[in-house]
This record gives C-alpha cells, sequence and structure tokens, in this order.
C-alpha cells in the first residue's frame, strides 16, 4: 500500500527547466544587449565596427578577469590578487613580449606560466595553509603588486607591434578579443566545467562538508580553480599590454579590476556563495559594467561620475536579486 | 587570582598574543638598525599614526564579527573629511564651523544606514553592496568637488584634534582610540548587543528563532562602521588641514588585514578587541619602519634595483600569511 | 566459534579519540554477507565513530581492519568506496545546488573523451533510483528542490550506484516518509538475499526488530554484547545500552483532567496549501501531541505559531486575547509567552562555538540585564536554577557547547527557553537522535513543566512517545487535523490508521501489540 503525502513536490519529466545560474546569465545578456543597443543607438555615427572594437576589447580586459574570478567564487572561495596578477602579467609582457616572433612567442608563453603560477601559489596556501582565500588573496595580491612594481618602477616598456595588433583588431567588423573569449570559452571554461575536477568545484562550493563525505578530491579541485584563474587573469594581461603598448604598475587600476571583477561575476548571476554560476554570464557582467561608461559618454555625462552610475547598477542589481526576500513565506528561509 | 584570570581570558586569546609577540619582536629587531625605535617619543609617534587606521578598524572588526564585511571605508573615509571640511557649504559659515565634525562623522553614518538596510533588509550580500555604496560614495563625492581636488580647509576644532594634546604626553588622535577602544570592549563583552553580535556571526538562524531581532544589530554595526570610517576621515583632515583625494584608499586592506591578524575571524563570531588594538598596531609598525630602514638598499649590491614601495608590499603580504599560518588555520574539515 | 568462511568485514581493536575524550575504545565488529547487522547503543557509544572509521572519514587511532580476511586502510571516502564500502550517514552527502544526476555519479561518472558524459549519467542515475523504489524523482532536479524523505533516497540510491559489498545505514531512515521507509526495507531485504552485507544503524527498535539479523550493542565506547536479533527482550536491549535498571519509560500522568479557560486558541489557522483550517485548543497543564506521517504539516504549524511564517490566515488567542504573531519576538513576549524548541538544535537552538553559559541566556538575556549591560549575579543565579533543574553537568558552563553529546545540547536549548519562563511550549520532535537515558529525563521534565501549569504542544514521530507522555494527540494529514485520540482510543492502530487517514478503527488492537497505556501498566504490573 503506496501514500504519496500531500507535501510531496509533483513528478517532472522532460520539463524545460532553467537552473539559477541559467536565468542569471540570461538576464546578464538581457541587460547588456539593451544597454549595448541605446548606446549604439545614441551614437552619433553609429555603430560602426570601430566604436565596436573599443567597446570590445575595454569590455575584453574585464570579461576575462571576471572569469578568472568565477572560477574561485564557484568553489565557496574568492580571489582579491586577480587585479595584482593582470598588473603583474602586463608589465612582465611588457618586458619579455617583443622582438623577433619566437621571441614573442616565448614571451607569451612565459607571461601564461607566470599568471599560471600566481593563481597555483593562491592555492596551495588556500588547501595546504587551511587559510581562508579572502585573506590568502588580499595579501598575496600585495605580492603579486610588489613584483609588478620592481619589473616596471615607472610606466613603460613595448611589446611586439605585430602580436598587439593582432590581439586588437577586427576581421569583417568582427573583433579578435570577442574571438580571444570565444577561444577561451570554448577551450578552457567549457571542458573545465564538464570535467570531474570542475564539476567538483561546484560541489565544493554548494557545500564543503558533503563534498568530502562523497569522496570529492576537494584539494586538487580547488588548485585547478585558482591555477585556472591566475592564467584567465594573464590572458587579459597580455590583452592590456596590446591595448596599450606598455606595462603600468598602478595600484588604481589592480584594485579597479579586482573589484568590477567581483561585481561582474555578481551580476552575470554566480552566486558569491558558491555552488552556482558561470563563466559565460561573468562575461556579459562585464560588458554591462563597461557599457555603463559608455552610455554616459554617449548622453554628455561626465566621465568622473562613473563610479556612480556603476555602483547604483551594482545596487539595483544585488537589490533586484533581493527582491525575492519580500515573497519569502518563511522567514528562516532567509537564513542560512 | 581566578577571577584575574578569568577576566583576562575573556579579552586575550592566542591570536592576541602572537601579534603582540610579533610587535615586540619586530621593535627589537629595528632597533638593531636604529635605537631611536625604542625611544617613548618614537612608540608614541606610532600609537598616534595607528590611532587613524585604529578608529576605523574598531567598526570594520564589528561588522566582520557579523560575518559580512564593509568594503566602503575608502570612500566613508572621504565622505567623513570632505564633508567636516566642506561643512559650511552646507550649513552656513557659523554652524559649518562649529558642527564640522559631527556632521562628517553624521554623513558616514548614513552611509552606515543605507548598507544597513541593504544588508539586514534586503539580504543582499554585503560584499557587493558594500562595494555597490562605496563607488556611489566615490561619484557623490567627486560630483561635490566638480570633479577637482576639494579646496576647502579644515576647521581649527578639527586641526586641534589631530595635534593637540588633551592629556599631556597623549596625542589626541590616541585618546580617542584609547576611548573608543574602552567603550567597544565593554560593549562586546558586557552587553546583549555584544552577545548578539557574536551569536549572529555564529548563527544568525538560532539567533532568530531565539527571538532578537538581527536586522537591528545588522544596522547598528554598519552606521558604527560607517561613523568611525567617517572619523578617520576627519581626522586625516585634520591632520593634513584639508580633505584630498582618494583620502581613504590606502585604508581597505590595511584594516581587514590589521583585524584578521589580531584574530578576529574572518567568516565572523570569534575575536577580541584586543587583538585587533595589536593587529593595528603590528601593521602601523611595520609599515614605517620598512620607510625608514629602506631594506631594499640591502639587495642593490646583488644587483637588484627594487622600489622601495615593492619591499613594502612584498614584506606585508608575506607577513600576513606567515602569521595567520601561525595561528589563523582553519580546522579540518571532517 | 563459527566453523565458517571468513566473516567479509572484521574490525578489531579500533580505538579513536577526539582531544581527551574517548569516542571508542578496543572495539570490535564483524558481518557477514548476506546478512543484515544492527547497532544499537545511546549517542555517544560509539556507533556513529565506529562507523565513521569503516567508512574512510576518520582514522583510526588503533585497531585493524579486515576485508575477506585481509588488512585494509582507508585513508579518506574515497578509499573506502574503492574497497567496496558504501555508507548513507545520517548527515547527507548530497550537494544542493547539483542535480540528482550529478549527486550519484559525484566521484565516478561516466565519461567520454575524458569528460562527463551528462547522457550516460542520467542513465545511471535512472537505474540507482529505481533500484531503491525512486523512480518518480526527476535526476534532472537539483537536490534543493526535493523533500527531505527523497533526498535520503537519493542517498541511498547514491550508496548503491557503486554496487558495494557492504552497505552501511547511518539512521538513514530517520527522515522518510513510512511508505519511503517499507519500500526501502524491501529493497535492504531483497539486497540481503543477493548477498551484500548490510550494517544498519538506528533507534527504532521495531525496525530492528523488522529487519535485522544480527544486533551488537555499544555503550560508553565499549562492545557490550552481540547476538542474534529476538534472543533478547527490547528491556534487556535498553538495560544493555543504558547499562542500569530499566523502568517504564514514561512518568504517570496527572490523574485531575486540566479545567479552565484555554491558555491557546487557534482557529481556522491556514498557510499556502500545506495548513488547512487548523483549530485547537490547549488548556494550562495539558500536554497535546501532534501526529501522523512525516510532512503533513506538523512543523510549520509549529512555526505559524512561533511567528516565522508570513500569510497565515485564521486567527490565534493567547488568554483570551487576540494576538498576530508576526515574528519570534512578539511570540516570546510576555504577553503571549511562547518557546519553540526546534527541530535542528545545531542549526536552529545553538550557537555551537559559543559557551553554554552564553547559550542558556540567549533568549532571556533582557531578564538578566538592564539598559542593555548584562548583570552577571543575576545571570549566575539564573543559569544555577536551570542546570539545577535540567541536570546539566555544570563543570562545563564555560566550554563550548558544540563539545556536548546530542542528548545534553538539547537540554541547553531547552533550558534556555526555560529561563523566559514560557506559558505555551511548542516542541518539534525533541527527542530525534537522542539517547534514551536523556529521553527519559526530558519527559520527566514536560510532565513537571505541565504540572506546573505550562500548556504544551508537540510533535513527535514516535508513537510510544505520543501514547505515554500526551494528554491527547491530534493527527495530521494533508494540513488539517483528522482525528482527536484521547484516552483508550490513543493507541498505535489508532494513531497509525489515523496517520493514513482511514476511518476509525473498529478492531481491538492485535494481540501481542503492548501500543496502549492501560496494555503497558497491565504488563509493569
Amino acid at each position: 500500500m503506496s501514500v504519496e503525502t500531500a507535501a510531496e513536490p509533483a513528478v517532472r519529466r522532460n520539463r524545460l527547466r532553467l537552473s539559477a545560474a541559467q536565468r542569471g546569465t540570461l538576464i546578464a545578456v538581457a541587460i547588456f544587449v539593451i544597454m549595448f543597443g541605446v548606446y549604439g543607438w545614441k551614437q552619433s555615427v553609429g555603430l560602426t565596427p570601430n566604436i565596436i572594437n573599443t567597446a570590445a576589447n575595454k569590455g575584453a580586459l574585464l570579461a576575462l578577469v571576471a572569469m578568472a574570478q568565477t572560477l574561485p567564487v564557484l568553489t565557496g572561495g574568492l580571489d582579491l590578487s586577480v587585479g595584482a596578477v593582470l598588473v603583474l602579467t602586463n608589465c612582465l609582457a611588457s618586458n619579455i613580449v617583443n622582438g623577433d616572433p619566437l621571441m614573442t612567442t616565448l614571451g607569451v608563453i612565459g607571461v601564461l606560466l607566470v599568471g599560471l603560477v600566481c593563481g597555483a601559489i593562491n592555492g596551495v596556501i588556500v588547501v595546504y595553509g587551511r587559510l581562508q582565500p579572502i585573506i590568502v588573496t588580499l595579501a598575496m595580491g600585495a605580492v603579486y603588486f610588489g613584483i609588478a612594481l620592481a619589473l616596471r618602477p615607472q610606466p613603460g616598456g613595448s611589446v611586439n607591434f605585430d602580436f598587439a595588433d593582432y590581439m586588437t583588431r577586427s576581421t569583417f567588423a568582427v573583433p579578435h578579443s570577442v574571438l580571444l573569449l570565444l577561444a577561451v570559452v570554448f577551450f578552457i571554461w567549457i571542458p573545465y566545467r564538464r570535467s570531474i575536477l570542475g564539476r567538483a568545484a561546484y560541489a565544493i562550493g554548494s557545500s564543503e562538508q558533503a563534498a568530502y563525505m562523497s569522496g570529492v578530491p576537494i584539494a586538487r579541485a580547488k588548485l585547478l580553480a585558482y591555477a585556472l584563474s591566475g592564467l584567465l587573469a594573464s590572458i587579459s594581461g597580455l590583452l592590456l599590454t596590446a591595448i596599450t603598448y606598455s606595462g603600468a604598475a598602478k595600484a588604481a587600476i589592480a584594485n579597479d579590476y579586482t573589484l568590477n571583477s567581483i561585481g561582474a561575476v555578481v551580476i552575470g548571476g554566480t552566486s558569491l556563495f558558491g555552488g552556482v554560476g558561470t563563466a559565460i554570464g561573468s562575461i556579459f557582467g562585464a560588458y554591462v559594467m563597461r557599457t555603463v561608461g559608455d552610455l554616459l559618454i554617449v548622453f554628455d555625462i561626465n566621465p568622473v561620475l562613473q563610479p556612480l552610475f556603476v555602483g547604483m547598477v551594482l545596487l539595483v542589481a544585488v537589490s533586484i536579486g533581493s527582491l525575492r526576500v519580500l515573497r519569502i513565506k518563511n522567514k528562516l528561509d532567509l537564513f542560512r | 587570582m581566578a577571577s584575574l584570570a578569568a577576566t583576562a581570558a575573556r579579552h586575550i586569546d592566542r591570536p592576541t598574543l602572537v601579534a603582540f609577540g610579533c610587535i615586540v619582536v619586530l621593535l627589537l629587531l629595528g632597533a638593531l638598525f636604529e635605537p631611536a625605535f625604542l625611544s617613548p617619543v618614537y612608540l608614541v609617534q606610532q600609537l598616534q599614526i595607528a590611532s587613524f587606521l585604529g578608529v576605523v578598524a574598531t567598526g570594520v572588526m564589528l561588522v566582520i564579527l557579523l560575518g559580512h564585511i564593509d568594503l566602503s571605508i575608502p570612500w566613508t573615509i572621504g565622505i567623513g573629511g570632505m564633508m567636516a571640511t566642506g561643512a559650511t557649504g552646507f550649513l552656513g559659515p557659523e554652524l559649518g564651523v562649529a558642527l564640522a565634525i559631527p556632521f562628517g562623522i553624521l554623513c558616514g553614518a548614513g552611509v552606515g544606514v543605507i548598507n544597513g538596510l541593504g544588508v539586514a533588509y534586503l539580504r543582499a550580500p554585503s560584499m557587493i553592496f558594500t562595494l555597490g555604496m562605496n563607488a556611489v560614495a566615490q561619484g557623490l563625492m567627486v560630483w561635490h568637488t566638480g570633479g577637482f581636488a576639494p579646496q576647502d580647509r579644515a576647521t581649527g576644532l578639527m586641526r586641534e584634534l589631530t595635534v593637540g594634546h588633551l592629556v599631556p604626553g597623549v596625542p589626541n588622535p590616541l585618546l580617542i582610540w584609547i576611548i573608543l577602544g574602552a567603550v567597544t570592549i565593554f560593549m562586546l563583552t558586557r552587553t546583549t548587543l555584544g552577545r548578539e553580535i557574536y551569536a549572529i556571526g555564529n548563527k544568525e538562524r538560532a539567533v532568530f528563532l531565539s527571538g532578537v531581532d538581527t536586522r537591528r544589530v545588522i544596522v547598528v554595526c554598519f552606521i558604527i562602521s560607517g561613523a568611525c570610517a567617517a572619523a578617520t576621515g576627519v581626522l586625516l583632515a585634520g591632520w593634513a588641514n584639508r580633505s584630498y583625494q582618494a583620502m581613504g584608499d590606502p585604508y581597505l586592506l590595511p584594516t581587514i588585514a590589521a583585524v584578521v591578524l589580531g584574530g578576529t575571524n574572518i567568516l565572523g563570531g570569534r575575536g577580541r578587541y584586543i587583538g585587533t588594538v595589536a593587529g593595528v598596531i603590528l601593521i602601523t609598525i611595520l609599515q614605517s619602519m620598512l620607510s625608514v630602514i629602506q631594506p631594499q638598499r640591502f639587495f642593490v649590491p646583488l644587483g637588484l634595483e627594487m622600489p622601495a614601495d615593492t619591499f613594502r608590499q612584498v614584506v606585508f603580504g608575506v607577513v600576513i600569511i606567515g602569521m595567520l599560518l601561525i595561528y589563523g588555520r582553519e580546522k579540518l574539515v571532517r | 566459534m563459527n566453523p565458517g568462511p571468513v566473516p567479509l568485514l572484521q574490525a578489531q581493536g579500533i580505538s579513536k579519540h577526539y582531544g581527551g575524550v574517548r569516542a571508542i575504545e578496543d572495539v570490535q565488529f564483524e558481518c557477514d554477507r548476506g546478512k543484515i547487522h544492527a547497532l544499537l547503543g545511546e549517542n555517544g557509544a560509539g556507533k556513529s565513530t565506529l562507523i565513521k572509521v569503516l567508512a574512510g572519514v576518520v582514522q583510526p587511532d588503533a585497531g585493524i581492519i579486515l576485508l575477506d580476511g585481509e588488512p585494509v586502510t582507508f585513508a579518506n571516502p574515497t578509499a573506502a568506496n574503492d574497497a567496496g564500502i558504501a555508507c548513507v550517514f545520517q548527515e547527507l552527502s548530497l550537494l544542493p545546488d547539483l542535480s540528482v544526476a550529478d549527486n550519484i555519479g559525484i566521484t565516478h561518472p561516466p565519461r567520454r573523451y575524458g569528460l562527463i558524459d551528462h547522457g550516460a549519467q542520467r542513465r545511471m542515475a535512472e537505474a540507482a533510483l529505481a533500484r531503491v523504489g525512486g523512480e518518480n524523482i526527476d535526476p534532472n532536479t537539483p537536490i534543493g528542490e526535493l523533500s527531505l524523505s527523497r533526498r535520503q533516497m537519493v542517498e541511498i540510491a547514491k550508496a548503491l550506484a557503486r554496487d558495494p559489498k557492504i552497505l552501511i545505514l547511518d539512521e538513514a531512515t530517520s527522515a522518510l516518509t513510512a511508505a519511503d521507509v517499507e519500500k526501502v526495507f524491501t529493497m535492504l531485504r531483497q539486497l540481503r538475499d543477493e548477498g551484500m552485507a548490510i550494517v544498519y544503524i538506528s533507534h527504532r527498535m521495531h525496525e530492528i526488530s523488522q529487519l535485522a539479523d544480527d544486533c551488537t550493542v555499544y555503550r560508553n565506547g565499549h562492545n557490550v554484547a552481540t547476538f542474534p536479533t529476538g534472543t533478547k527482550s527490547d528491556n534487556a536491549i535498553v538495560e544493555m545500552m543504558i547499562g542500569r535498571e530499566y523502568e517504564s519509560v514514561f512518568p504517570p500522568l496527572s490523574e485531575t483532567k486540566p479545567e479552565g479557560k484555554p491558555i491557546l486558541k487557534v482557529a481556522d489557522l491556514g498557510w499556502q496549501n500545506l495548513l488547512n483550517e487548523i483549530s485547537l485548543e490547549i488548556r494550562p497543564g495539558e500536554v497535546v501531541g501532534l501526529g501522523g506521517l512525516d510532512g503533513q504539516g506538523q512543523s510549520q504549524l509549529l512555526l505559524a505559531l512561533f511567528g516565522t511564517l508570513v500569510g497565515v490566515t485564521g486567527t490565534v488567542e493567547v488568554d483570551g486575547e487576540p494576538v498576530r504573531l508576526t515574528n519570534p519576538q512578539r511570540a516570546k513576549s510576555p504577553e503571549v509567552g511562547m518557546a519553540l524548541i526546534p527541530e535542528d538544535r545545531k542549526n536552529e537552538g545553538l550557537m555551537l562555538p559559543m559557551t553554554v553559559r552564553e547559550n542558556l541566556t540567549f533568549a532571556a538575556v533582557d531578564r538578566v540585564s538592564r539598559f542593555g549591560i548584562i548583570d552577571t549575579e543575576a545571570e549566575e543565579v539564573a543559569i544555577g536554577e536551570v542546570v539545577d533543574l535540567l541536570k546539566i553537568r555544570s563543570d562545563g558552563i564555560d566550554g563550548p557547547v558544540g563539545s556536548l553529546s546530542g542528548g545534553n545540547q538539547q537540554k541547553v536549548v531547552i533550558g534556555k527557553w526555560l529561563m523566559t519562563k514560557p506559558r505555551i511550549i511548542l516542541l518539534n520532535d525533541p527527542t530525534r537522535g537522542i539517547d534514551v537515558g536523556t529521553k527519559q529525563e526530558i519527559y520527566q521534565l514536560l510532565r513537571r513543566l505541565s504540572g506546573d501549569g505550562a500548556a504544551i504542544l508537540f510533535y513527535s514521530t514516535d508513537y510510544d512517545e505520543l501514547i505515554g507522555c500526551c494528554d491527547r494527540v491530534l493527527v495530521m494529514y494533508g494540513g488539517a487535523v483528522v482525528r482527536t485520540l484521547h484516552g483508550e482510543e490513543l493507541n498505535e492502530t489508532n494513531l497509525v490508521s489515523a496517520a493514513l487517514n482511514l476511518p476509525a478503527a473498529t478492531a481491538k488492537p492485535a494481540a501481542g501489540q503492548n501500543g496502549t497505556r492501560a496494555g503497558r501498566a497491565a504488563e509493569a504490573s
């Protein structure tokens, strides 16, 4: 005799369900499309390939750093050193990514390796030191920034011209920076997400205790997440060098990218508690934040006020997410 | 004797002892290079500088104890300084001078109110909400100054607050920090609010089910954090005799580091105020020693030209990690 | 001495301590293929620790484990899994944000080109779910959206998906609905017949007598006895568990019926579709029980009364005055005087790292403070009273409450609320997962509190408790009270049939069933 109790959820089969992360990403995409549409419409010359190229490049810089931030956040951690790694790899690139094609290639590989190593060091201290990620990455960010200063006490340096040009131009109006993002998504993000260690990252963020009891490889998953984070930040560093043709060790840049990457990640639908989210959402979150600045210029608002509007966008985005609070039926659900 | 030990245990824990120990070690090491490091004049001067960090760290510690974080510190400091120096523009020439200091602090408290409401009532993640508020505060201040550097001067009282000595031998900022610290210690250990703060940091769910309104406690702590940050801004403006762009930016990371080095758990629920005091002093002394000793000159003969800042940053980071490895390690997840 | 083949799993001389506390000392255990072996013992007796050692979650300080006669060591849960030991824990090991399929395949998913093959993984999940009778669970559902009962089914499916040789279940049925428990038992018997070795921990005696072939009793971290099921009476087993003479569990009810105005009067209470027009009255001194299958609204009723639910319809009157219970502060206030002992003591009742002292005074802190400043003398006095009443060990007052056993933790939760001097006490399954000795203390306490005039409303999943403690029991089904039982009617048969929403039984209780209070009294004499 089988009795279904009243409180059991209904049988679900073959119903299109959007996960929380997918919904978050879609919202970010929608916001971006609307904002960019307005931007293009207000442009006096319209959406020329040049304008698209500039916007794409600027956004891609933050998008890569936001993708870097996404990985540790998925595990329930945080990486406050992504901006510093960006600056470090930028300064390094301005030193070694030049000369003949061979030297340039070696330079690029070197820069990527350094980013990977920086991330790996963060991961090692978090995993084996058993320290909280926010503090580890805060401290290591200072270290990486210090090294960047040693590499480039004054802004300067150079970069192989062909390389820089290739990274930053467009072909048939498609910016290469967007192709770069697509390549990163296809060759790094998607394989990562479908790998055991990638899914393990979600598991750890969802419940580290349960993940341990289930035998999830926690140490390896965290190490990989932080190492890849450093790698992605270094790709952004290369792009930054290509755009500015130089390296500069400015604390303001590092802080700006770090903090904005957190905002981008949240707007893109990733939960700061971990376990939910995608790097694709973070890309659109980054573009939303950068388009705010462009919109200001196009509406003739003093660009110096950019922080005000970016801040308000963040507050509105996070408050919308919190509106579900008003619909709560059991107050206990508000607390973890 | 037993009650003395019990009192001590209530205020001091292992991280605090380690932090104070490191301070002593640092001073002794520094004295090897520069005997003046152990002179009372130098030590008092360091305490005075530490007071600026100490005031803002007090508020941030409360927020961290709750299990939250306040990233709006940099521009709340800015608001405190700029609103205090610019008070005459809002309150008129007489009130503007008399009430400059409370006005600046009140504006900071206002930022705290919004932070508190967003985190407690909207249940927004504090990291993002305060991040957004920081940007909004920056935008508002930039708008207020029209994009230029602030032109206002500090009032006489503000100046007096920073360079004067109400108590002979004790600089005023240090006096302010001591009083603030004493009140905070009392609040945390002997009042219901203090118990509620620790409890929320440990398990907000259980606090709610015990019939305590957690939202009010959260709002109060963010208000205190905003007020303390603004107070630091007022002090900074008094010190420099004017407010200046991005006056609070150098304070965010050292504040969090000081609180954590003092043994407060970044996830909330644990930590003693004396530990924060130790953390603040430790960071101040570290930074000032590095600028005096200039350790990078020892690397020049090795062919390594390093800017002064490089060394400061690297040492800062390494010290934090090193100390936390001693006493900040989490238990294994079992 | 059994001349048969070597037992599949043997543990010898296992010891484990945490800090200065010995969880288990020189403990033995054996189980065989094709047998279900039950572990019995109070909380803190060491059963969970032994299980954790066998499952690789913790490392023993001493002792050896033999699998088929070969010594093995498990450095982590993965190693134990690989050796063929699967464990279903009391604290679920499921990841709330991931889907059912992802959870089942979390460590060894089917792979293609090195990446996870989601299609094959879903099929694997469907097969595992079917094996435990959970066919109607959609593998793509995130775990967080499933009810507790369904989650436990997924947990069991996950353990079975690795095709283990040994299956360990630690209180695995505590959250299941009665129907699902039957499904699980059928499955377990089948697995046993197919040759799996099953180790089963439960506090529910009737489950063990139905299911297990052998039993081992532990007490205070040591072995007490091992015997085939059915060769020892329930009383003898309980005596082995608690180590002392076991008398009737429940204190006698008061002779006089409580009279006078009800202190709590609820009319047509409704919420979402989980509470339907509930009406009840409780007089001071009454102990009213809530019964029925899991998930029929009992928890929600208590939460609604305590003010945590939003959008509750109907009226509540306390002491004749209508009240709007919009949050726990209102419920706790002296005008209302309610207390709630919540379902999950670790996450809802206590702040584990804080001291026992701080936890005890937390709900009533305004009674021991003035203008927000704590009066330490008043605090000492108040704590002293409660500690005496509840027999809480006073040497641990300034230690973290997290280091106490489950039973003692629950006493602290109760003590916390007693300090508010409540008139109406709500309890949400207060003795779940608590050892027999502490349970008795709690029953005595409830009887005493009601004798002093408190009105008690308490939800329990244990029929014996409801029969033994309550003046009357309201059985809930589908969010409504379908039957009220008291006196002679209050027996296990009626509780079960009312829980299933069957028409009132006319048959007498089956022979041999000692569910009625009268029956018990007759046995005891």
